[in-house]
């Protein structure tokens, strides 16, 4: 555990009494509910990017090209992630200390950042040039590295939200 | 009876392991959110064609053609990360009614995608756009999300109903 995390102390407790939090942890039904929520667009997320991903490497989606598969996939990955943030912060308010205080949820956080970091370093030269990654053996290269990277980040950010759970703050 | 064989099932070394250990419970819970995860995305790419609400420019045979590897290798990780976590609590899954129905939803949106393989999807390959898929393909997409959803559903409300078990 990080220690420096217990400066949030008097925030989460704050939080934990709110008419909110007492109505979220109060109701059963709210929070199945809404981490059902939450995983429906971790599944919308997480086969866009393999969708796209396979494509730059070369596995699959054979006879499509790089741009049909990235505008079909990319709007999947971009509008669930302002769910998932309201979901996910639906459960924070649940329970603060649990999730705020917690050194994986804050890991799970800086993955988040850099996957989503890698996503707009894919996404964002797509947009002028729709066909910027395969002008030049480099890009294609870079592309590919890019799909090796993302895979794997946001699969650790699937692991890194369940051993929440499981790690105790005390 | 059935309660002995499962018993004896989770008396066995490894869900003995994953039920005691400190790791183990939450990476392969891990497993099985990653991989379904992808057999619910890859099938609703489908589900969502079918219904015309995306890959619209491609027929149905195609997007099934880049889907349909995706879901089966992620099912198979999912039945097996899925049968170890019921292993490790054998007795208590089998008794809640949660799990009972998240398998039979399972089965019907088997059932379901069957159907649309063997007898609703003769004549897919003349489904190129969105106007030739008929109303039976339609129907097909919008119970195979249905019933996904519901699965994961259930999935989530085992994790809050087992203690209630005794």
């Amino acid at each position: 555990m990080i220690a420096a995390l217990h400066v949030l102390d008097p925030f989460c407790t704050w939080l934990a009494a709110t008419p909110l939090s007492q109505a979220i942890q109060t109701v059963e039904w709210i929070i199945p509910a809404v981490q059902t929520v939450h995983i429906l667009c971790v599944a919308s997320v997480m086969s866009s990017v393999l969708m796209i991903d396979l494509r730059l490497l070369g596995i699959g989606t054979r006879g499509q090209t790089l741009e049909s598969v990235a505008s079909r996939f990319l709007p999947f990955i971009w509008w669930p992630l302002p769910v998932l943030l309201v979901t996910g912060a639906t459960l924070i308010v649940a329970e603060p200390t649990r999730s705020l205080e917690n050194s994986v949820f804050v890991l799970k956080m800086a993955l988040l950042l850099g996957a989503v970091a890698v996503t707009l370093i894919f996404s964002l030269p797509l947009r002028r040039d729709a066909s910027f990654w395969e002008l030049t053996t480099a890009r294609r290269g870079a592309a590919r590295l890019l799909a090796a990277v993302s895979l794997p980040l946001w699969a650790a950010i699937i692991f890194a939200g369940r051993w929440i759970a499981y790690t105790q703050v005390s | 009876m059935l309660d002995s064989w499962l018993q004896a099932l989770q008396d066995l070394a490894l869900p003995t392991a994953i039920r005691e250990g400190d790791g183990l419970f939450p990476w392969i819970e891990g497993v099985h959110v990653l991989a379904l995860s992808l057999v619910i995305g890859s099938i609703a790419i489908v589900d969502l064609r079918l219904l015309g609400m995306a890959s619209r420019e491609l027929s149905v045979r195609q997007t099934t053609a880049g889907t349909l590897p995706v879901t089966w290798c992620a099912f198979a990780l999912a039945a097996i990360s899925g049968g170890l976590l019921f292993s490790s609590n054998a007795t208590t899954y089998a008794h809640n009614v949660f799990f009972q129905i998240k398998l039979l939803l399972i089965a019907v949106a088997g059932l379901n995608m069957l159907a649309f393989h063997l007898l609703v999807g003769r004549g897919a390959h003349a489904w190129l756009t969105v106007q030739d898929t008929p109303l039976r393909g339609r129907l097909v997409g919008a119970l195979s999300l249905a019933l996904w959803i519901l699965v994961v559903a259930c999935g989530r409300w085992i994790g809050f109903t087992l203690n209630a078990v005794t």
